[in-house]
């Protein structure tokens, strides 16, 4: 047809104006992860340029911060990255702890490691798993999910809660680990290490169709990465290996052993989706790695009052304390303000590792098909609740 | 289905069998809700594992619907703002008649802990939408929606087909609503 | 380089232009002049011997009953290769508040400075795409604002809670009922 055309008119095919198209990945959406609208200017099937469109849950986290006092904050933090909610009141109480000085027990710190970790795997399933799904891969996410109810189990045992936990409070815990807890984690780190890791790389990370579907694209190199403030396996995948736990260590990381897992570009390009994904699916190895360690120690240790060192009235002094904290989407920021003269802080601000994430969005989309669209915001591990706060 | 029949029940033989049309069509309509995958925040991840292989709703029919044109129930599940009541809405009308719409959580329900100073939160979905279930819980536990999805059935059981003179069709809270106005 | 390291590197460059040290407090602050601040914020990125390459966090903060009434925005800058950090405030006005963007230095202070445009009001000159990104863009007024007050609708809808829906939320608290002491009767069990 186009040599007719040529013949006929002088026309080339490469001449003709196609007409762009704006299309809307509309806030309800099954693969954005949340309430995400990112809008499309497409040329067919290949995106000139992507808009991503937040605040659609906008739930004011930081005027509640202002009106409530300071241990009724960390319900608020909890729904904010509402599938790692351990890794969100750690953050919290890490920061206010710091602003006043208070040093908890190396009792409290250990809870706090398990809990952070195995919150850790459990809001990995949920980006792989979910990342799985969107790509097209229904079985892996199903087996994850059930994997994940297992921690779940382990964290409704404890503190009554499957999902949003309230359960890091500023100077301690909210509940001691019951009896026995140290059994039940370690047959989970048994089941863990035989089926549920070894499946999720057969399954998926090794997936000859997932490996074509995200290798080579979305792909970040390191400066633009430290650019635009992307942290986490976010950065790890694009090759620097930093990690807070390692680099300026909290809460008694410096006591475990363990390997920070940085993309590779074994099948394309550093910094592409699938490295991301390769980053979070080692990671889950190395959180077993410290559970192990971190079970061994509490099982040493001597059952302690976990509300020792909580406050009985939190009033800071006027000052002022950004503490960062590594969340399995990132580095977690909070800066406090205190004004010294109510119960209540004067301002926290947020700084949510998926927000930065979402700001390369525009960047890394040009040029991609639709498809790869799906793909890029899968693995960026968005969670709009931490988004929009 | 038990109880219809009367005086016709039991006397044929085993491959005779009586009732209303009401119950069949009740029946076929409540055993296949098709939910249109709502999930705003947290209730999501609850409704995903309500959907996950403990508590599986797929052996009573759910299967979910990403199109709101395919799907005949709407969950809300999570907080909706300000800046998303308007889509909800729009997505509410675009659902086929007969729908159900089950409020899941506390900020679905009337703004959650989110009510007092929450100025882009909009204090319970029944605001823009019909609600037919409330389910309460910060967030729900699967088990919980599990049981306000049979709460919707006992409802959608007592159904009538054919609506008397004056009442209209569509969701059944829209329908007791809209007799409401118009009494 | 720790932080008093820190402001005597950036004071040699900039002089008079950094007004304030607070050496005293946990986290030590530079208050630099608000014209200034994407000068600095370059020559911080620039400088081998500082190569602070990351902006940590870009916050806004009301300070309405200080003397005179400010708001100031905060840069807290970290360096990937040095490992040491410093924070950056510059103050501005609550009315009509004007702040040079940083944009062409950190490219993730895009959407931290429209967020802080979005809930705070302050104006950031230079920006390339300076909206709202987390409310409508039908919103009226900055809500994170000290001073701010709740309009009772927005398009139809309640956005200051009503007595009504203030006794619904408490409803339990006030009758004294617990969350668990009324069960709904389970139809599916005779006699119930």
């Amino acid at each position: 047809m186009s040599t007719q055309l040529q013949e006929q008119y002088g026309w080339r095919i490469e001449d003709l104006d196609t007409d762009e198209m704006i299309l809307n990945m509309g806030p309800q959406h099954p693969s954005t992860h949340g309430v995400l609208r990112i809008e499309l200017r497409t040329d067919g099937e290949v995106v000139r340029a992507a808009r991503p469109h937040i605040g659609y849950l906008h739930r004011c986290f930081e005027k509640h911060a202002e009106n409530v006092d300071y241990p009724g904050v960390i319900p608020y933090t909890d729904r904010m990255d509402y599938v790692a909610s351990m890794g969100n009141s750690l953050g919290y109480a890490l920061a206010v702890e710091k602003l006043m000085g208070i040093e908890v027990t190396p009792y409290v710190q250990t809870i706090r490691v398990i809990m952070a970790e195995l919150q850790r795997i459990a809001s990995h399933c949920i980006a792989v798993g979910t990342y799985g799904m969107d790509i097209g891969a229904f079985t892996p996410f199903l087996h994850l999910l059930r994997d994940r109810e297992t921690i779940l189990d382990l964290f409704e045992w404890t503190c009554g809660a499957r999902l949003l936990y309230n359960y890091n409070w500023v100077g301690g815990l909210s509940h001691d680990v019951p009896e026995g807890f140290v059994r039940a984690g370690r047959q989970f780190l048994r089941e863990f290490d035989r089926v549920t890791w070894p499946e999720l790389m057969d399954l998926l990370i090794g997936n000859k169709i997932f490996i074509k579907r995200t290798a080579g694209v979305g792909v970040c190199p390191p400066e633009l990465a430290i650019s635009y403030d992307l942290t986490g396996p976010n950065l790890r995948g694009s090759g620097p290996a930093r990690d807070l736990r390692k680099d300026v260590p909290y809460s008694g990381y410096e006591n475990y052993e363990f390997e920070v897992p940085v993309g590779k570009g074994q099948f394309g390009p550093v910094g592409s989706c699938f490295d991301r994904n390769w980053v979070r699916a080692i990671e889950m190895k190395e959180s077993a790695k410290i559970l192990h360690q971190a079970l061994d120690r509490l099982e040493k240790m001597e059952r302690a009052d976990v509300r020792e060192k909580v406050p009985k009235r939190i009033k800071p002094a006027k000052g002022e304390v950004y503490a960062r904290s590594e969340a399995p989407r990132g580095q977690l920021g909070y800066y406090i303000v205190a004004d010294g003269a109510g119960i209540n802080p004067y301002r926290v601000k947020v700084k949510s590792p998926c927000f930065t994430a979402m700001s390369i969005f525009h960047v890394l989309s040009r040029g991609m098909m639709i498809a790869d669209i799906i793909a890029l915001i899968g693995s960026l591990d968005v969670v709009l609740g931490e988004i929009d706060r | 289905m038990t109880e219809v029949g009367g005086i016709l029940q039991n006397r044929f033989g085993e491959n005779l069998a009586f009732t209303t049309v009401d119950n069949v069509v009740n029946w076929c309509r409540k055993s296949s809700m098709w939910p249109m995958t709502f999930g705003l925040a947290c209730c999501a991840i609850e409704m995903m594992a309500a959907g996950g292989t403990r508590y599986d709703w797929n052996r009573f029919g759910m299967i979910p619907r990403g199109t709101p044109r395919q799907s005949d129930l709407m969950i809300v599940a999570g907080t909706v703002t300000l800046k998303m009541a308007t889509r909800l809405k729009r997505l509410y009308e675009q659902m086929p008649e007969p729908k159900y719409v089950i409020s899941m959580g506390s900020c679905a329900n009337n703004g959650g802990p989110y009510w007092r100073f929450g100025y882009h939160v909009l204090k319970g979905v029944d605001e823009v939408v019909p609600v037919d279930v409330y389910v309460p819980g910060c967030p729900p536990r699967p088990e919980a929606l599990l049981y306000g999805v049979m709460k919707l059935q006992e409802k959608i059981q007592e159904d009538r087909v054919f609506r008397r003179k004056g009442e209209t069709l569509g969701s059944l809270a829209g329908a007791s609503m809209a007799a409401e106005a118009s009494s | 380089m720790d932080a008093p390291a820190l402001h005597e590197r950036i004071k040699e460059q900039f002089g008079d232009r950094v007004l304030h040290f607070e050496a005293g407090a946990a986290q030590p602050w530079l208050v630099v002049a608000t014209d200034a601040i994407a000068e600095v914020c370059a020559f911080a990125k620039a400088t081998p011997e500082l190569a602070l390459d990351n902006l940590m966090c870009l916050s806004a903060v009301d300070y309405p009953k200080e003397t005179p009434p400010r708001m100031e925005v905060v840069y807290h800058l970290y360096s990937y290769t040095h490992f040491h950090s410093i924070v950056l405030k510059v103050h501005t006005p609550r009315e009509d508040a004007h702040v040079p963007t940083v944009e062409g230095t950190y490219g993730v202070a895009n959407w931290h400075e429209r967020e802080a445009y979005d809930l705070f009001g302050i104006a950031f000159d230079g920006h390339s795409d300076l909206r709202r990104i987390l409310l409508p863009d039908d919103w009226i007024g900055h809500p994170l604002r000290k001073d701010w007050v709740d309009p009772d609708f927005y398009n139809g809808m309640h956005v200051k809670p009503t007595q009504q829906m203030a006794d619904r939320s408490m409803a339990g608290e006030k009758l004294g009922v617990g969350p668990f002491d009324v069960t709904p009767p389970n139809r599916h069990v005779p006699g119930e």
